[in-house]
């Protein structure tokens, strides 16, 4: 078997099985938001700024933040190990994906601490 | 294992590799060699899904931002959820929410479409392009109704 050191959980099978299982937390966090906000038309600061104060909803938006990372990350991996390979962009292509993943993995990063923010600081 | 092509996103024309290659193991000359170059490879219906499922992804990681900054300001006070507000009503902020939603939605479905295969439905050649084509119309309406709420 061929170990890779870059994906997500070192296996195919679990970086499989993550990406579903956080695909379908995302899936009911979009879902829910676009529910709410549709069935609230004229929606205002208190009511939105309750919404997300909510422990329930910092609990959701915190686990869908997390999912979100690991989705992300499963997925631009995928990407960069398809498309910047030798084959397509010639002998630098490992450095170029790594700096590419690494440049993703801070990105996501980012996402995640100022996401805390705003559902923990707000 | 721990390849990209293993890993979710799949491209639909894996099932065609894969079988290209059982079929060379089993012919004479067992050194042909086996196209794995995606860039040479006409996309086929389920290669179009697959390939604007994983555009919507990167256009969603990118888009995480604009919608975080959106989350932020809105629920920072009184005055920025106002801004946010006044905001969506022009036609090109309209027009950014409404692209960066599609590519959300489309991603939705592409991706419940996966859930489903997963459970072994719709994995035949002739059962994935259906899948494909239901992606799209599926897509396609909700997509179009996004449009019709929003403006």
């Amino acid at each position: 078997m061929v170990t890779n050191v870059t994906n997500f959980s070192r296996s195919g099978l679990y970086d499989w099985m993550a990406q579903r299982v956080s695909a379908v937390v995302l899936a009911a966090y979009v879902l829910f938001l676009l529910g709410f906000v549709i069935a609230s038309p004229g929606l205002g600061y208190a009511e939105w700024h309750a919404l997300f104060s909510n422990n329930a909803m910092r609990i959701f938006s915190l686990l869908t933040l997390v999912a979100l990372s690991v989705h992300a990350w499963v997925g631009m991996w995928t990407i960069s190990t398809d498309y910047l390979t030798p084959m397509a962009i010639g002998k630098w292509a490992t450095v170029v994906r790594f700096l590419f993943q690494a440049a993703c993995g801070v990105a996501m990063f980012a996402f995640f601490v100022w996401g805390v923010q705003i559902f923990w600081g707000n | 294992m721990g390849d990209g092509y293993l890993t979710s996103a799949l491209p639909d024309n894996f099932a065609l590799i894969v079988r290209g290659s059982q079929c060379d193991k089993k012919a004479v000359n067992s050194q042909r060699p086996v196209n794995l170059d995606l860039r040479t490879i006409k996309l086929p219906i389920t290669g179009v899904t697959s390939f604007l499922h994983r555009v919507s992804g990167i256009i969603l990681f990118f888009g995480i931002a604009v919608l975080l900054y959106g989350l932020d300001k809105s629920l920072a006070s009184a005055e920025g959820f106002a801004e946010v507000k006044e905001c969506l009503t022009s036609p090109l902020a309209k027009f950014v929410i409404w692209g960066l939603l599609s590519a959300l939605l489309y991603h939705l479905v592409a991706g419940v479409r996966h859930l489903i295969m997963d459970m072994g439905i719709g994995e035949t050649l002739e059962g994935g392009k259906l899948g494909s084509k239901i992606v799209l119309v599926v897509s396609t309406i909700v997509i179009v109704l996004l449009g019709v709420w929003i403006w």
